[in-house]
């Protein structure tokens, strides 16, 4: 027997009042035919968020208190259906109801972590060699807008060694949505997909309940031994999203309109990225969007201090400049005895690469140094940077050695003599 | 006594307005009642005869008109053997303890005992009829390293006499060991474990001297260059992936202080984990025991509860506290103090507060001041001398130091070690910039010679800007020498190799032995006009310096690599300056 309100006092943006007694703080109600949750309590006045937003809302509408907090069906009949912010199908397919778990549960005890140390073959040198990604990592793509970064995110889902594959759209483009949905498909991933999709037209509140949701079904789905990859896409979507919601409120902005509280919530999503002894992991590879490419923007900012490194795409590449991977020193030990010098050596080279670049833009002469270094930063960026190129670690390890033996005499790469004996390609070179 | 009971008439956030009747204290601590749990919180505001408390665990589920019992106790933590080694959350909940009794995950409103209930081997150290204060030792316990007082609470108000305590002999840690009687005749049974309120600095000591002793970390750009001192301050800020917590891990691992507090506030849980499983692997060279048994981390890592992340610096500060009123030297590692003013900036927002500079509040100058004013180096009541070290980290937005936590935390610390985003990008580890930043303290070498060697190095940062422009051909030889000279000093002596064995650890007398090696180098003259050949000396003279970093002080190898570098450089140097 459940109270039914039909008096709401006021509606300001997308948050409603009205006057009720034993409401628990965090529960959701139905306004009209929308889903809204319990974010303010005061004696009797409850303020609810309406998900739909609050247009058209209308004072004589229905508030009914469901007495339950937000929660999503959980089960493996979640893989290969898709659903909106709210949790409702939006792939024509039947309602799930059954065993609820709670969305935006407690955090996992520091104390029962583990040292992650598997690595997650990509295919993508870039990420393979130079960062690589390792399970239970959280690691956002830095990018400006329209560069290829779904494109980056579909590839990696579809080549990744994972189990479950959740994808939290965030103010996605529609055309960015099914083009996500073709490519999984065509790559036969959708039978271990679950999506939670929020496009651009989609109203705000339900935004911000798209982590939550993923990765509410992500850590269900890691407790039951599988290896989760979460794709969160585009997260400043979610922080702008959480700046509305938090300006509707009157709380005082921070930085740049952004409330107090962005790095917590930002945090409190990333942090589900976790490896769990005798059972599954949760990976995180997000995308934040960079306002006019500027790092320090509160949202990038943020996540940088958040996240264990970042890939950084520009021009249509990942720049080995500015990528970082936290923790790529805990698996490429165990690859290939060559992976980390042959690494080292390579950045080093492709960083006088760019210096000589520099150089050559200020009118310097170029010397026959120089000339190396132009020829072997070209080979790096068209043949290793290029993101169609496609190949696993080992290949890749391979091509490097090729590309440097292509443009340079042994000694000049700074690599140790023992190591070049044993890989440099042309053996006569050598000795 | 009767307890004060309230009713929760309001929920915001964190933020749970409560009508109570009877007294309440600012600050104490209450617990809410919901769904069978206790949920802790603390009276922040007193209004409209309305209670404000922050509570420290997630608020879902909370009604208005549940129950709310305050306990007249201000935020506390308990004292006792047993510390050392622990995990605790930022409200001294051993974290291990917590995992086996609830699992994978944090659930809310369980509270565990910190102090392990354990027998202790106890030595009394008074007699009945002494008279005592607050902070005096009552008697001795064994607490793996150290000899751990069991003191008087330090909230204990004026004079008591000893009415009785017990015997040499084992006794658990929360049974009575001594009985207290003041002059209108009340009692006070003490047993080995006391409660002391976070947020009230300990002021048992006799007085508090000047922090003129270095603390040895054993990274020569810090010890030489940067140092900090016993008893002192410094704080690290850096824009991210610069190497805060790496740095701050070495210090934890290397710094020559008895006791290591490492305080993860608001940062990753994984950099807590490596601490965890690599520190009993470790082995403390100074008493060849391992690293765990000096360390204590408090961590409240950024996805849990905002407020109990700003209490986690207080209860690091207060255990630190507990530590040095035993004589020993302390050093509090706080990663990353940002996060803590962003939680006072949540909690101040809530509160509807005046927001200051970028919405923090306008009580944080005198919040950061009052917690680094709880480091120093004292005389204790007994004459021994002891100190706490707080280094904190900064976590600037946008790496831009002009924002109102550096700021505020650069006004009151003795050293800055600011880390900059282009050393960490070349991989000049520690990216500590050498010329921003800053000491008040006295260093292991001779500082006249440290300001020399420095004012090469920025002449030598002049000239490389000023070759950006002009190219090397425009460049004289004299000042491509000192060029040169500065890019050794940052090479062999400003930059250390932290996962090289032998080069991660530079003791003090290393130091001096090779700066003084260096400072003659870098001071000698040298006729030698040909660029290339200035760069291949440099090169040659830079290789025989690293080599050496690479051998194993005292040893044969080391004192022959010694010779080498000196050889090294004075065949081509000139004749001395004067």
């Amino acid at each position: 027997m459940q109270k039914v309100y039909t008096k709401i006092e006021s509606i300001v943006g997308n948050v409603v009042t009205v006057r009720s007694e034993g409401v628990r703080y965090g529960d959701i109600a139905m306004v009209g035919d929308s889903f809204a949750n319990v974010i303010k309590l005061d004696k009797d006045i409850v303020s609810l968020q309406v998900f739909a937003g609050g247009q058209g809302v209308s004072t004589t509408d229905p508030v009914k208190f469901l007495g339950r907090p937000m929660m999503v069906s959980f089960s493996d009949a979640l893989l290969g259906r898709i659903f909106n912010g709210a949790g409702v199908p939006i792939d024509k397919g039947p309602e799930l109801t059954g065993n609820m778990i709670t969305i935006g549960g407690p955090s996992f005890n520091p104390a029962k972590r583990i040292i992650p140390k598997k690595m997650i073959r990509t295919g993508i040198p870039m990420i393979d060699m130079f960062n690589t990604l390792v399970e239970s990592q959280k690691l956002p793509v830095f990018s400006v807008s329209g560069e290829p970064y779904n494109q980056l995110l579909a590839r990696i889902a579809l080549q990744a060694e994972v189990d479950v594959i959740i994808l939290g759209g965030m103010g996605l483009k529609y055309d960015d949505y099914l083009e996500f949905r073709n490519t999984l498909e065509k790559g036969g991933a959708m039978s271990h997909t679950v999506m939670f999709v929020h496009t651009a037209s989609d109203p705000t509140v339900e935004c911000t309940l798209v982590p939550d949701m993923a990765l509410a079904v992500a850590e269900q789905f890691a407790l039951d031994g599988k290896r989760v990859l979460v794709l969160l896409t585009d997260m400043t979507n979610f922080a702008n999203a959480q700046k509305e919601m938090a300006i509707t409120m009157e709380q005082v902005p921070s930085n740049r309109g952004y409330p107090g509280d962005l790095y917590s919530c930002l945090a409190s999503r990333y942090e589900k990225a976790v490896d769990i002894e005798g059972a599954g992991s949760i990976t995180i590879l997000g995308v934040t969007t960079m306002p006019g490419d500027d790092v320090t923007h509160p949202v990038p900012d943020n996540t940088g201090y958040i996240t264990e490194g970042q890939y950084y795409l520009k021009g249509g590449r990942i720049e080995p400049f500015g990528s970082l991977s936290r923790l790529k020193q805990n698996v490429n030990s165990n690859t290939r005895d060559d992976h980390r010098a042959l690494m080292d050596a390579m950045i080093k080279l492709y960083a006088a690469y760019k210096e000589c670049m520099e150089k050559r833009s200020m009118g310097f002469l170029m010397t026959e140094w120089d000339e190396k270094l132009l020829k072997y930063g070209e080979l790096f960026e068209s043949r290793l940077m290029d993101l169609s190129v496609n190949i696993p670690l080992e290949e890749a390890l391979d091509l490097g050695w090729e590309i440097l033996a292509e443009c340079f005499e042994p000694n000049e790469t700074g690599l140790k003599t023992a190591l070049i004996k044993e890989r440099w390609p042309n053996k006569e070179a050598v000795e | 006594m009767d307890i004060v009971k309230g009713k929760v008439t309001g929920i915001n956030g964190n933020l749970v307005n409560v009508g109570f009747t009877g007294s309440i204290r600012k600050n104490e601590v209450g617990y809410i009642l919901v769904e069978g749990k206790r949920l802790k919180g603390e009276v922040i505001r007193v209004s409209n005869g309305s209670a404000s408390m922050q509570i420290y665990e997630m608020t879902n589920g909370i009604k208005v008109g549940d129950d709310v019992e305050f306990t007249g106790e201000l935020m506390s933590v308990e004292l006792g053997p047993g510390l050392l080694t622990q995990v605790f959350d930022g409200l001294q909940n051993p974290l291990p303890k917590l995992a086996e009794k609830c699992g994978f995950f944090l659930e809310r409103g369980v509270y565990l005992d910190p102090i392990p209930d354990k027998d202790w081997e106890f030595t009394p150290e008074v007699q009945p009829g002494d008279s005592v204060v607050a902070g005096d030792t009552i008697g001795t316990v064994p607490e793996g390293l150290f000899t751990h007082r069991i003191m008087v609470p330090f909230t204990l108000k004026g004079s008591w006499t000893v009415k009785s305590v017990k015997e040499k002999g084992t006794y658990n840690v929360r049974s009575t060991v001594a009985v207290l009687e003041n002059s209108v005749g009340d009692t006070k049974e003490l047993t080995m474990v006391f409660t002391q309120p976070i947020k009230e600095p300990v002021k048992c000591y006799a007085e508090r001297l000047h922090p003129d002793e270095p603390l040895i970390t054993k990274i020569r750009c810090i010890d030489t260059f940067l140092p900090v001192a016993k008893g002192g301050t410094f704080c690290v800020p850096g824009p991210f992936g610069a190497g805060k917590t790496v740095l701050q891990h070495l210090e934890a691992k290397n710094s020559e202080a008895d006791v290591v507090i490492v305080a993860a506030c608001g940062e990753r849980a994984g950099e807590v984990v490596e601490i965890l499983k690599e520190f009993p692997e470790l082995e403390d060279p100074k008493t060849g025991r391992s690293l765990i048994e000096r360390t204590i981390i408090i961590c409240n890592t950024s996805s849990m509860p905002v407020a109990a992340r700003e209490a986690s610096c207080y209860t690091a500060v207060t255990l630190a506290e507990y530590y040095r009123q035993m004589g020993l030297d302390v050093l509090l590692l706080a990663d990353s103090t940002s996060r803590w003013a962003q939680a006072m900036r949540e909690m101040s927002g809530r509160l509807e507060e005046i927001p200051g500079e970028e919405a923090f509040p306008a009580y944080l100058d005198s919040t950061i001041a009052a917690f680094y004013e709880r480091a120093g180096k004292v005389r204790l009541k007994d004459g021994s001398i002891a100190s706490i070290t707080i280094g904190g980290t900064v976590s600037p937005a946008g790496g831009n130091f002009e924002e109102p936590v550096t700021q505020a935390t650069l006004k009151v610390v003795g050293a800055f070690h600011g880390l900059s985003r282009e050393r960490s990008d070349s991989r000049k580890y520690p990216a500590i910039h050498p010329m921003e930043s800053w000491s008040k303290y006295k260093g292991v070498v001779d500082m006249a010679r440290v300001e020399e060697a420095r004012a090469i190095l920025i002449r030598s940062t002049e000239i490389n800007q000023m070759m950006k422009v002009v190219g090397e051909e425009g460049t004289s030889s004299e000042d491509y020498i000192v060029y040169q000279k500065g890019e050794l000093l940052d090479a062999v002596y400003l930059q250390q190799n932290s996962f090289d064995p032998v080069d991660a650890v530079s003791v003090p007398e290393r130091q001096r032995e090779e700066f003084e090696v260096l400072y003659d180098a870098l001071m000698a003259r040298y006729d030698i006009s040909d660029k290339k050949e200035i760069r291949s000396f440099f090169n040659q003279l830079r290789q025989e310096f690293l080599d050496w970093h690479g051998t194993v002080y005292q040893t044969p190898e080391y004192y022959e690599q010694g010779k080498k570098v000196a050889e090294s450089y004075k065949s081509r140097a000139a004749v001395k300056e004067a």
